[in-house]
C-alpha cells in the first residue's frame, strides 16, 4: 500500500507540537508528511520571544531541529509560503510548486492586529509577533530614544518589555481605562500600572490615536482624541491578534463572522479532508489565544488520525501565569467574577504591592476564577482548586492571605487527585507522572522527558518537582539530597557524621564516608565550615587550608581583579576616634580605597595578596580584630545608637549589639548571618531584615529570626517578646546552633525556616519550649565555640608557616602583578576597567 | 618547528600547599603549580591567568575531581578547568595553557619557552 500524504501548513508552536504527537503515534508510519513554514526558521518559542533581546537566539527558542525533522521523515519547507489551495484537486499551491495531498492541516496562526489609524504604514510603524519583527524594531529603536507599544494587554507588556531592554524609553497606550483588561479587574491593573510605571514605563490610558504623523523632536508624533499627543521614536502595534485565516477563506471553507476557521469537535473544517487547529481555529466561536490550548488541539487532531473516535476537543482553560516586566501576574478561570451568584474575596495590600481576589461559588465550596498581581505564590494552588473542583477550606480566605497573616501553606501535592492536570502545556496529569516513575523514571529530569511536563511554558515547574520529590517517596526511593558526587549524604547528615565519630579532618572523613579521594569545590568548603562548626580549629591548619573558599583561605574578600578588601570588625558599629584614625592611616598608607559598608564597618579594598599581612599586623597592634566578611560565620550586628543618647531609645541597644557581636563572632555557619538590635519600636537599626533581629520594649527584648535582605528579602517572623537579657541570649544559642546543624549548604535562614517542617511553631516548641530535649546541648555546644574563639588574622600573622601562604609569585617577591592597574577616581584609588586599559 | 624551551627552576617543595595551589613568576608569565600528594603524577602547572576575568589568581582556588579528572575551580566565577589539559569544563572552547613540570630532587621545574622580547604577560592566555 503506497503512503498517504499529509500536509501541515505552518511551522509555529502548535503545527510543531502537532508533528511530535503525531510523528511518536501508530499512524505516523502510513503517512508522507511535508511540512510549509512562511519563515526561514523552524518553529520556535514565541511565547519567550522577548528574552531574545536579552540573550536568547533563535537556537536557544528553538522547539525542534532540522536534523530532528530529517530523523522523522519529514519533507520541510521552510521560507515557502502557501499561496492558495485546491480543494478540489486536493492540491496547496506555492510559488515553488504544486503538492497534493490527502489530508491537509491548516497551522497558521495569527497576526497581530493593526488598529486603522491614518499613518500606521509608515516606516518605524512595526508588529511584534516574529525573530524577523524583533530584529525589525532593534533596528529601529538603534538611534531612538522613545519607543510607544500600543495595546496593554499581555503581549503589549511583553513587547514594552523589549523596548525596555533595548534600552528605549518605553511607554504603553491602552484604549481600556485599565492595563490587562481581560485578565484584570480595576483594583488589579491599577497595581499593576504603578508597579510598570515605577519600573520606568510609562503608561497611558483611555487613549484612542486618531493618527500618526511626522513628529517634531522624534521621529513620530501620535496624536489622540482627546486632543494631547505623544512624540516617539518607534510604534509597536501589539492590540491582539486576528486568526490567519486567507489561505482558508480563499478555498471557500467556512470562516467564522469575526474571522478564524469555523471547526469542530474533531478539528475538521467543513471540508472534512481539511483540518485546522491554534489560533487559525474557531471552536465554537472561540479563538483561543495561548499556547495550551493550541496544544491540546494538537494531540486531539493526532488521536482523530490515529482513528481515535472518542477524542474530542472540549474547550480549553484559559488561566495564565506570568512574569510581565518582572512584575507577577496570573489570572484563573472567572477573574471578573461573571458567575451569577457567586461571592468575591479580596486582599489588597497597598504597602508590599500585592493584590488578590478569589472568586468562589454561591455555595462557598469551589473557586471559579482568581485573580493575582505582585506575587504568583498561591497560583498553583488555586488553579488546582480550580480545575479539580477541590472542596475550599472552611475560611476560603487563607488561600489569598499571606502566610504571615494566617494564610494556608500552599496545597500539598498529596492532596491533588490523580486527575489533576500539573502542566496544561503538555496535558501531564499527576496519574501520568506516577505512572511514568512506576515505568522507570526516578528523578525529575526523567519524568520530564518521559511525560514533557514543564516542557512548556515552565509554569508549574515548581509544582513539578514538588510532585515527583512527593511521589519518590512515598514509593520509598531516594530523593538525591547527595551534597555532590564525592558524599552520598546531606550536610545535616554529614554533620551527624563528623560530630558523632569525632571526625577532624576532611581526608578522615572522605576516607570513611565519601566516595574516590579527592573532593571538589562543593564539599570540601561545606565540610570546612562543619568542621569548623564542631570543633572551632584555626582555618589556616594544615589539614583545613586546601578546603576553604580563597576568601576564607585568605581571610579576606577577592575582587575582581585579584586584589582582596579588608573589613576589620568594629561591634556593634560603635568605634573610637583613635581608631578611626588608624583605619585611615592604614588606607592611606597603602593606597586602599575606603567605603563604609551597609553594616556599619568599613571596608578598606585594592590590598594585594603580600600586604595583607602587613596590613594586619598594624590593624592588629592597633586592637582591631578579623570582621570575618570572607566567611560563611557572623558578619555584623547592626544596631541604633539605643537609650544612651536617644530620646526614643528604651533599652541600651548599642551595649547588647557589642555584647552579641562579641559573642557569636568566629561562628561559623552554612551561610552568613547578620544580627540587628533596635532600641525601640522605630526600628532604625532595621532588625526584621536581619537572620536574628532584637527590638527593644519597655519590660525586656522582642526577639525575630530567620529575615534576610538581598536578592529574596524576608521579614522576620516574632519569636518571642519580653525577653530578659539572659533568656534573650539563651534562644538565639539554641536558634543559632540548630540552624548550625540541621540547614542544607549555603542556606540562609530565611530558606530553612520555610523548608523546617512544622515551620515557625517546631522551632518555638525547639528552642523555647525544647520539645527534643537538647536545649542544653545546643547551649553547651555554642559555650565552646564562643570558649575557643580566636582571632583567625592574629594567629596567622604571628606563624610564620601561615604567613607563606601571602606570597603573590613565590619565586618573585618584588614582582608587580601586571594585571592590577589603577586610576584616581574621585580622590580615590580604584582599579582600571578593561575598556580603560585597552 | 617547536619553540626553544627551558626548564626553569621556579620553587622548591618546601613551597608547595598539599591539594592547593602556589603562583611563581616565570619567563612566560604567571604560572599556578598545583600538588595533589594522592595524585599520580602529583604535580600539575597551568597558566595562573583566569580567562573568563583577565586576572591571576588560578592557584587561588579550590581543587577537585569531577568525574575522576583533577580540575581547580577559578576562585572568580567558579568555573573548573581541567588540570591535566586546561580545558574549561563548562565551555570547551575555552582552556588554559599548560606546562610541563617536573620534581628535580628538592627544585620544581617547568618547561618554559625561552623569552623573547615580544612576550607579554598575558600570552600565557591561550584561545583554543
Amino acid at each position: 500500500m503506497s503512503k498517504k500524504t499529509l500536509i501541515v501548513v505552518g511551522n509555529g508552536m502548535v503545527g510543531h507540537h502537532f508533528l511530535e504527537q503525531f510523528t511518536a503515534s501508530p499512524a505516523a508510519a502510513d503517512y508522507q508528511i511535508l511540512v510549509f513554514g512562511e519563515e526561514p526558521l523552524v518553529a520556535y518559542d514565541r511565547v519567550h520571544l522577548s528574552e531574545y533581546f536579552a540573550q536568547a537566539t533563535h537556537a536557544d527558542l528553538a522547539l525542534g531541529t532540522l536534523e530532528w525533522y530529517a530523523e522523522q521523515g519529514i519533507d520541510l519547507h521552510l521560507d515557502e509560503q502557501v499561496t492558495s489551495i485546491d480543494r478540489d484537486s486536493r492540491k496547496v499551491i506555492t510559488p515553488k510548486g504544486s503538492y497534493r495531498y490527502d489530508q491537509l492541516v491548516l497551522a497558521t496562526g495569527s497576526y497581530p492586529f493593526v488598529p486603522p489609524i491614518p499613518g500606521n504604514d509608515q516606516e518605524h510603524c512595526l508588529v511584534y509577533r516574529t525573530l524577523a519583527d524583533l530584529d525589525q524594531i532593534r533596528a529601529s529603536a538603534n538611534g531612538g530614544k522613545t519607543g510607544v507599544v500600543v495595546g496593554g494587554g499581555l503581549l503589549g507588556l511583553e513587547a514594552a518589555n523589549a523596548l525596555k531592554s533595548l534600552g528605549v524609553q518605553a511607554h504603553v497606550v491602552e484604549f481600556a481605562p485599565r492595563l490587562m483588561p481581560v485578565q484584570l479587574d480595576a483594583d488589579g491593573g491599577a497595581l499593576l500600572r504603578s508597579k510598570i510605571e515605577s519600573l520606568g514605563v510609562q503608561v497611558h490610558t483611555e487613549k484612542a490615536t486618531t493618527e500618526i504623523v511626522a513628529g517634531e523632536e522624534a521621529r513620530l508624533r501620535m496624536n489622540f482624541s482627546d486632543g494631547s499627543h505623544l512624540e516617539t521614536d518607534l510604534i509597536v502595534f501589539s492590540a491582539g491578534i486576528r486568526p490567519q485565516d486567507t489561505l482558508a477563506r480563499n478555498c471557500g471553507l467556512t470562516i467564522g463572522e469575526r474571522g478564524g476557521i469555523v471547526v469542530n469537535d474533531q478539528c475538521a473544517t467543513s471540508d472534512g479532508a481539511v483540518y485546522a487547529i491554534g489560533e487559525c481555529a474557531l471552536w465554537d466561536n472561540k479563538i483561543f489565544g495561548l499556547v495550551a490550548p493550541g496544544y491540546t488541539m494538537a494531540r486531539t487532531l493526532s488521536a482523530v488520525l490515529n482513528g481515535d473516535s472518542s477524542a474530542a476537543f472540549a474547550g480549553a482553560d484559559m488561566s495564565t501565569k506570568l512574569k510581565l516586566l518582572g512584575v507577577d501576574v496570573g489570572s484563573i478561570g472567572d477573574a471578573h467574577g461573571q458567575t451569577p451568584g457567586c461571592r468575591n474575596i479580596r486582599f489588597n495590600d497597598e504597602a508590599s504591592g500585592i493584590y488578590r481576589r478569589l472568586v468562589i461559588s454561591e455555595d462557598g465550596k469551589a473557586v471559579l476564577g482568581a485573580i493575582l498581581v505582585g506575587d504568583n505564590g498561591p497560583y498553583d494552588t488555586l488553579l488546582q482548586y480550580a480545575l479539580n473542583g477541590i472542596t475550599l477550606p472552611d475560611s476560603p480566605e487563607v488561600l489569598i492571605l499571606p502566610e504571615s497573616q494566617g494564610g494556608a501553606p500552599a496545597l500539598g501535592p498529596d492532596a491533588l487527585p490523580d486527575t489533576a492536570s500539573i502542566c496544561s502545556c503538555h496535558n501531564v496529569t499527576k496519574g501520568d507522572i506516577c505512572c511514568a516513575i512506576d515505568a522507570g523514571a526516578t528523578d525529575l529530569g526523567a519524568v520530564k522527558s518521559a511525560t514533557k511536563a514543564s516542557t512548556g511554558c515552565g509554569g508549574c515547574t515548581a509544582l513539578l518537582k514538588n510532585v515527583v520529590d512527593c511521589e519518590l517517596e512515598k514509593r520509598g526511593m531516594e530523593v538525591s539530597k547527595d551534597l555532590c558526587e564525592h558524599f552520598p549524604y546531606t550536610r545535616q547528615e554529614l554533620f551527624h557524621l563528623i560530630k558523632v565519630n569525632g571526625i577532624r579532618t576532611f581526608r578522615s572523613l572522605l576516607r570513611q564516608h565519601g566516595v574516590g579521594h579527592g573532593g571538589c569545590d562543593i564539599c570540601k568548603p561545606a565540610v570546612a565550615s562543619i568542621l569548623a562548626s564542631c570543633w572551632n580549629e584555626h582555618i589556616l591548619a594544615t589539614d583545613h587550608v586546601p578546603l576553604q573558599d580563597t576568601n576564607d583561605t585568605f581571610m579576606a574578600n577577592m575582587q575582581k581583579n585579584g586584589t582582596y578588601s579588608i573589613v576589620p570588625r568594629v561591634p556593634g558599629g560603635e568605634i573610637t576616634p583613635d581608631k578611626l584614625i588608624v583605619l585611615g592611616e592604614v588606607a592611606k598608607k597603602y593606597d586602599l580605597y575606603t567605603k563604609i559598608t551597609g553594616g556599619q564597618r568599613i571596608d578598606l579594598f585594592g590590598a594585594t595578596l603580600s600586604e595583607l599581612p602587613l596590613i594586619w599586623e598594624e590593624l592588629i597592634a592597633a586592637g582591631f580584630e578579623t570582621g570575618h566578611a570572607y566567611g560563611k560565620s557572623l558578619r555584623t550586628v547592626k544596631s541604633c545608637v539605643g537609650s544612651t543618647w536617644c530620646r526614643y531609645g528604651v533599652q541600651d541597644s548599642v551595649g547588647m549589639a557589642i555584647f552579641l557581636e562579641n559573642r557569636y563572632k568566629g561562628l561559623r555557619s552554612p551561610h552568613k548571618l547578620k544580627m540587628g538590635v533596635s532600641g525601640c519600636t522605630r526600628e532604625c537599626a532595621e532588625a526584621q531584615s536581619k537572620d536574628i533581629g532584637v527590638i527593644a520594649t519597655d519590660k525586656g527584648w522582642n526577639l525575630y529570626v530567620c529575615g534576610n535582605g538581598g536578592m529574596r528579602p524576608r521579614h522576620a517572623d516574632l519569636f518571642a517578646t519580653d525577653l530578659s537579657d539572659e533568656e534573650l541570649i539563651s534562644a538565639i544559642d539554641r536558634v543559632l546552633m540548630f540552624y548550625v546543624r540541621t540547614a542544607d549548604r549555603l542556606q540562609r535562614t530565611s530558606v530553612w525556616l520555610e523548608n523546617l517542617e512544622g515551620g515557625l511553631d517546631y522551632l518555638k516548641q525547639v528552642v523555647l519550649e525544647d520539645s527534643l530535649g537538647m536545649g542544653a546541648e545546643l547551649e553547651q555546644h555554642m559555650a565552646d565555640i564562643v570558649g575557643t574563639y580566636q582571632c583567625e588574622w592574629k594567629t596567622a600573622v604571628e606563624d610564620p608557616e601561615k604567613r607563606k601562604r601571602f606570597r603573590e609569585f613565590v619565586n618573585a617577591p618584588e614582582q608587580k602583578d601586571p594585571v592590577q592597574q589603577w586610576t584616581q577616581e574621585r580622590d580615590q584609588r580604584r582599579p582600571l576597567l578593561e575598556t580603560e586599559t585597552a | 618547528m617547536k619553540p626553544r624551551t627551558q626548564w626553569q627552576a621556579v620553587c622548591t617543595v618546601d613551597d608547595l600547599v598539599p591539594d592547593s595551589g602556589i603562583a611563581v613568576w616565570t619567563e612566560d608569565g604567571p604560572v599556578a603549580i598545583f600538588y595533589l600528594p594522592y595524585h599520580l603524577p602529583a604535580l600539575f602547572a597551568i597558566s595562573h591567568t583566569d580567562p573568563f576575568s583577565g586576572s591571576n589568581v588560578l592557584a587561588r582556588g579550590i581543587t577537585g575531581y569531577l568525574k575522576g579528572q583533577p580540575v581547580v575551580a577559578s576562585p572568580l566565577y567558579k568555573e573548573h578547568f581541567n588540570l591535566r589539559t586546561g580545558v574549561c569544563l563548562e565551555d570547551e572552547n575555552v582552556k588554559v595553557k599548560t606546562y610541563p613540570v617536573l620534581l628535580d630532587g628538592d627544585l620544581i621545574r617547568l618547561e618554559v619557552p625561552v623569552a623573547s622580547a615580544t612576550k607579554t604577560p598575558n600570552a600565557a592566555v591561550q584561545a583554543a
